[in-house]
């Protein structure tokens, strides 16, 4: 092994790079504008839920309930009979509807516990379980203040106090962000890689590569080291103007630790996408390839949703994925503020997985080039 | 043949005062020109001077910059001429095969063409039969074209451009890296069809002036510019010169005549045949049950050049790749300088340079870049590697060109590049696989100055296998090779006396055919060709056929050759169909919206009967796993740091007095909001276990009365009822899949055909915009229906989703949507030219507004800013609402109304805009 030799060919990897401007418009969205929509885009979880009123009652009870709900959490609520009700719901118009029923007031006051009817539209989930518990418990506010001004039986006077603590307003755009630009990342260490090496193929330039005095594994390591350098500058330079600067995320860790972390994902990430360009023989094959591992990195590690939701055995099996251990790594750093002494779990789990990834694709970048 | 008479000939083509330029540099300068009607005209001249730009011009593959083109009677800026003429009209592209479809057999890529240019069955069938018994292909219908040797493939281009029966035939160096029987016999075959059809014009470029000076009309450039014009005769008698090559060279320019000088071989100084360079003994190769390379054996002593000739596809380049190492060798041994080949040697790599059939030197690296490279790759030491390069630059003429890119250099300039940086390191053997070919005279004899140089002044032993006979004189020995077995290897004399030929070329012919048995038939065969092609040609020149049925067979075209790639590419469908199902499985049950197992602990600092009875309420809901308690504050500071716990709930000191005194107490929670989603759940399922232990406790201590029991919420959870995530996640998973695919599909196979070439069938043939677009589209339209089919299928057998709506507006609905996907395939493939970006680009043009802003996580209504407006234009989110309603609403075709209008809208515009940016010529 040559350090210079590998040094070279990276250098020419990067040159290489420099010419295709599309390219490089294209990484630049990516790091910019994609990351800025995206994460500009995520709602609260309860952000203008679309909520509809049937009342059948009209009374001050009942206007009391509609007045209860406003903007950011619930959109203004629609007014509508319950003939609507159906159809609106149907189309996925309102994700709720509340039908508060005739003589609602009175038999409030009689104390003859009426009902009122919440409808949720299941299919919308995120918003299906917190929404039908803020709905529950506005109802419950509401009603009791008005009845308190009747009836004066006691309250239990325990308050609960939610503190939400390294992001107090849960505000989705500091999470999303950094979910953006891992997959930002992740998308790009793939591509660049595997796509620029069944390029070589296709042109037939890595049969020249062969004939010099240069190693397989010199090849693979400037490929990586090269391509990795542009993603970790990329993402360095999104989270400081974008994520930091445009999106105002605070950040309470350490930024060069997050970067020592991106580093070791970004090397498992290249290495992955050598591994799929062996496997794959031409450009469209890699295409369909690179979907099939793309979607399931994206959606299952933890970033979109939860891992504590995800049943055991995909939970089990996206720990294989460098990914998972990353999005655990950025909230713990970035987040948390935690150091390497609470992190570093998650370094050794990603330079496991690169070392393993690593050495499986060289065993086939072997095999692909004979 | 002997140059027209006097009178005005006719004109198939006529060039006044063309210019074109790529970028800075002028490729066609002013040009004026005509060409003679229903000749064989033929265009020389050194590499790069604009003939195959003017080629492109005349076919109509490229567009007019400057000055006027007439061909066939018709400007060729008017759209409406281009579209009459180019039924008349046949190209065949420089390059290989390039306009092939590498996949498709023999037989469907002349079907394809035919079906382009309107042919019924029937003609097809008789013609296709005739063109390849003609060019001796018909024994290989069923091969696919990219297993054809380079002979066999020009060949099959011939046919390809034959089956129409043109006017026109322009042919752009046809015969460049064929091996010598091939060319002989494709210029039989161009001759029979000639005698069949008089009128028929032929334009030739070609780098081989035996050929030129064959052909009634010449054309000599230089520099974009025309020097001469007339027939062979003409032109000898103009430069008095004996032949063409040295005709050509007289009507250069005196600056640049004055480079050239013929090439002088000294003879071979005794004494250097002991020491071996190379031997290779009984070398053989297989490639499963095919035998390429068969008991080959050599030996080459030091400084000697051996030539290495032999039809396309005999196995040569395969055994310069085992001399090399880059392929082990089935059997038998390679000795270089003494030691046997190890791919692993490094030190036998920094002794042989080698220089592969195409250009394998890197295109974005400037020529300076890429000899800096080299250099430093071989290890020269530093102070070494500024002299050495400006050696090399001064020695191959490369110093007008080092800040230049490969790409845009003339394919001499490109050769002399790859030899420049074959024996940068000084090696001691040059291995050149077809260094000339396609390499204009001039540069060529520049080339083997060179190498006879090396050889004999630096003792360099040089390889080099050609298809050029005045080259294979030059070599010291040469070996012919056919069908994996050496023939013959002597020295070029001795070989031609043995044969008693005339010629090398006669001799090598001679001994191909003893190799393939008898072949004489073929000459007279080509009369028989050109009788029966003729007669065809009334039945093919009155076609009845209306516009609109034309019109449907060139897209049927199409889409049956799109469809046989991707069935000759079972992987691809494999990947696309069977992937996405995994993918489905995947998500759909890997995406669970309905959070548990999260940690809590407790901080009680009151640890009464009440506080314990509150956390056992929240340990007891299927929500939170009970971790140990937390210790003090920096316990909890250390715990939900590294993410261990998500909740903490604090009870304060007192807290049980204090509640059942009916003092204002507070329970504090403290959630990890590190994820806000789950934050925010974690939250609501606080707030609910936490109404309803109040309301627990307020019935003990106060009975029925309590305010907290006056009315009741009856939770509805409509088209859900158990709340199952798969339910939300699975219809929803489709869209997500029904987008990437398809719009990936597409992107790849209309950028792929940029890139390799075959576009240029789009350029020249009659097709339209719409016919190709479409033709392009309706295969991956069909197979993302079939994949709509199986995840339909998944979801409700697999999943057991219920299905309540109507699939008849499911389907509707999933056929509007993958239009729509492939049509947004067809705009991003528009804008790009590199595959690589095509793949970068479509990933992030579908993945991520696919998973976040179409609905399916957060509902679209609740989206904001940009994300907003996005969700309401992209189509995604209009087919979720489709495929959430027929799955789980139960609603048929009349409730669906807007999201089809959506749908439908778009279809229109993204292929407007598909068709709008489509390009019909090369820029």
């Amino acid at each position: 092994m040559r350090v210079g030799n590998i040094w070279q060919l990276g250098v020419k990897e990067l040159r290489g790079l420099m010419r295709d401007s599309t390219m490089l418009i294209l990484i630049v969205y990516a790091f910019t504008v994609s990351i800025y929509a995206a994460s500009r885009a995520l709602p609260d979880t309860l952000n203008h839920a679309a909520i509809a009123i049937v009342d059948e009652d009209q009374s001050p009870v009942s206007s009391r309930i509609i007045t209860a709900f406003y903007p950011p959490f619930f959109s203004v609520p629609h007014l509508i009979t319950q003939e609507e009700m159906d159809r609106r719901m149907d189309a996925g118009t309102d994700t709720f509807a509340l039908d508060i029923p005739p003589e609602f007031q009175r038999d409030l006051l009689a104390g003859r516990s009426p009902t009122i009817q919440l409808n949720i539209d299941a299919t919308r989930m995120t918003q299906a379980f917190t929404g039908g518990g803020y709905i529950e418990a506005i109802l419950a506010g509401e009603i009791s203040e008005f009845l308190s001004r009747y009836r004066s039986d006691g309250n239990l006077p325990v308050r609960l106090s939610l503190r939400a603590r390294y992001n107090a307003n849960l505000n989705k755009v500091w999470f999303g962000a950094i979910t953006n630009v891992i997959m930002s990342i992740t998308m790009l260490s793939i591509i660049l890689t595997g796509a620029a090496l069944i390029r070589e193929r296709e042109h037939g330039t890595v049969e020249h590569l062969l004939v010099m005095p240069v190693t397989p594994f010199e090849i693979m390591v400037s490929k990586i080291w090269s391509m990795g350098v542009v993603v970790l500058l990329a993402s360095s330079i999104s989270l400081i103007f974008v994520v930091q600067g445009v999106l105002q995320v605070p950040v309470h860790g350490s930024v060069p630790l997050f970067l020592a972390g991106a580093a070791l994902d970004i090397f498992a990430m290249t290495a992955l996408g050598i591994f799929l360009a062996t496997m794959a023989g031409t450009m469209p094959q890699f295409g369909m390839l690179l979907i099939l591992v793309l979607i399931p990195l994206q959606v299952l590690s933890g970033g979109v949703t939860p891992r504590e939701s995800m049943p055991a055995v995909i939970r089990d099996i996206m720990l294989a994925a460098p990914n998972t251990h990353f999005i655990v790594l950025a909230q713990s750093v970035l987040f948390r503020g935690s150091g390497f002494d609470v992190v570093w779990p998650q370094f050794a789990a990603l330079l496991g997985i690169g070392c393993v990834l690593f050495a499986l694709s060289m065993r086939s970048f072997r095999r692909f080039l004979r | 043949m002997t140059s027209g008479p006097a009178e005005p000939v006719p004109v198939v083509a006529r060039l006044e005062n063309v210019s074109l330029r790529y970028g800075k540099t002028l490729a066609l300068d002013a040009i004026t020109l005509d060409v003679p009607a229903g000749g064989m005209a033929g265009l020389i001249g050194p590499d790069g001077v604009g003939k195959s730009s003017l080629l492109s011009l005349l076919s109509g593959a490229r567009k007019i910059q400057e000055g006027s083109v007439t061909v066939l009677g018709g400007d060729m800026r008017d759209t409406a001429h281009r579209r009459r003429s180019c039924p008349q009209i046949a190209y065949m592209p420089q390059g290989l095969g390039r306009n092939l479809y590498p996949t498709l057999s023999v037989f469907e890529n002349v079907d394809f063409f035919g079906r382009l240019f309107g042919l019924d069955q029937h003609e097809r069938e008789d013609r296709i039969a005739e063109l390849l018994k003609s060019t001796g292909l018909a024994s290989f219908a069923d091969r696919p074209a990219g297993k054809l040797s380079g002979g066999m493939k020009q060949k099959l281009g011939l046919c390809c451009a034959l089956i129409h029966d043109p006017e026109l035939l322009i042919l752009d160096e046809p015969t460049t890296g064929v091996d010598p029987l091939s060319r002989r016999q494709f210029w039989e075959l161009i001759d029979g069809i000639r005698r069949g059809r008089k009128e028929m014009s032929v334009l030739v470029a070609t780098a081989y002036m035996e050929e030129a000076a064959r052909f009634d009309w010449l054309i000599a450039m230089n520099a974009g510019n025309v020097l001469a014009t007339g027939s062979p005769n003409d032109l000898l008698k103009k430069t008095a010169a004996p032949n063409l090559d040295a005709a050509f060279i007289a009507l250069l320019p005196e600056d640049q005549r004055r480079g050239h000088v013929d090439v002088v071989i000294p003879p071979r100084v005794d004494g250097g045949g002991e020491d071996v360079a190379i031997e290779a003994d009984h070398l053989t190769m297989r490639f499963g049950d095919f035998t390429a390379v068969d008991d080959v054996s050599f030996r080459i002593t030091r400084g000697e050049i051996f030539g290495f000739l032999g039809s396309n596809g005999c196995g040569k380049t395969t055994t310069m790749k085992m001399l090399t190492g880059l392929l082990p060798a089935s059997e038998g041994t390679v000795t270089l300088f003494g030691r046997g080949v190890d791919p692993n040697d490094m030190a036998v790599r920094h002794r042989v340079g080698y220089m592969s059939q195409g250009f394998s030197l890197y295109s974005e690296l400037t020529v300076a870049q890429n000899l800096d490279l080299h250099a430093r790759l071989f290890h020269l030491p530093a102070d070494r590697i500024g002299p050495r390069i400006a050696e090399v630059e001064h020695r191959f003429d490369l110093t007008d060109v080092m800040d230049a890119l490969p790409d845009a250099l003339p394919l001499g300039i490109r050769q002399r590049l790859s030899l420049a940086v074959a024996m940068l390191h000084s090696p001691e053997l040059l291995i050149l696989d077809e260094p000339t070919s396609g390499v204009d005279p001039v540069a060529r004899d520049q080339f083997w100055q060179i190498l006879a140089d090396l050889s004999r002044n630096d003792n360099v032993t040089i390889f080099v296998s050609t298809h050029f006979m005045n080259e294979a004189e030059r070599c010291d020995r040469i070996s012919l090779m056919h069908a994996g077995r050496v023939l013959v290897s002597d020295t070029p004399e001795a070989i031609v006396a043995q044969r008693k030929a005339s010629s090398l070329e006669d001799a090598f012919i001679a001994y191909l055919q003893d190799a393939i048995g008898s072949n004489a038939g073929s000459e007279l065969e080509a009369d028989e060709i050109a009788a029966s092609l003729a007669a065809e040609h009334h039945a093919v020149s009155d076609r009845p056929a209306g516009a609109l049925r034309q019109s449907m067979r060139r897209m049927l075209a199409y889409m049956r050759r799109e469809t046989l790639e991707l069935r000759r590419d079972p992987l691809r469908a494999t990947l696309a169909t069977l992937g996405s199902v995994l993918l489905m499985f995947v998500i759909g049950y890997g995406i669970n919206l309905d959070v548990d197992n999260l940690s809590f602990a407790v901080l009680d600092r009151d640890d009464t009967t009440i506080s314990r009875d509150y956390a056992t309420q929240i340990a007891g809901s299927r929500y939170f796993n009970e971790k140990a308690p937390v210790t003090d504050y920096k316990d909890l500071d250390r715990r939900m740091g590294d993410g261990e716990l998500s909740l903490v709930l604090e009870f304060p000191p007192g807290f049980g007095r204090d509640v059942a005194r009916g003092r204002n107490v507070e329970i504090g929670a403290w959630i990890d909001g590190a994820m806000p989603t789950r934050g925010d759940t974690i939250a609501s399922y606080v707030q609910q276990i936490h109404t309803e232990w109040l309301a627990q406790k307020a019935r003990q201590l106060y009975g029925d009365s309590s305010g907290l029991g006056a009315f009741q919420v009856a939770l509805r959870y409509r088209y859900n009822p158990n709340v199952e995530s798969l339910v939300a996640m699975a219809p929803a998973v489709i869209p997500l899949l029904l987008m990437m695919i398809p719009a990936m599909l597409i992107v790849l196979s209309v950028v792929r055909e940029k890139e390799l070439g075959s576009i240029i069938n789009f350029y020249v043939t009659p097709v339209t915009r719409l016919e190709f677009l479409l033709g392009k589209q309706i295969p991956y339209v069909a197979l993302a229906m079939l994949n709509f089919v199986l995840l339909a299928a998944f979801a409700v057998f697999v999943f057991r989703v219920p299905f309540t709506g109507s699939f008849l507006a499911f389907t509707f609905g999933a056929l509007l949507y993958v239009i729509v996907s492939t049509s947004m395939g067809l705009v991003v493939s528009s804008f790009m030219n590199s595959q690589i970006a095509a793949i970068f680009g479509t990933t992030l043009i579908t993945l991520i507004p696919a998973i976040q802003y179409s609905g399916l996580i957060d509902p679209v209504s609740s989206l904001q800013g940009a994300g907003a407006f996005i969700g309401k234009i992209y189509p995604a989110a209009y087919f979720v609402t489709i495929s959430r309603g027929t799955f789980s609403k139960g609603l048929g075709f009349g409730d669906l109304a807007n999201a089809y209008l959506a749908l439908l809208i778009a279809i229109p515009i993204l292929f407007g805009l598909g068709a709008a940016f489509l390009k019909k010529q090369a820029a």
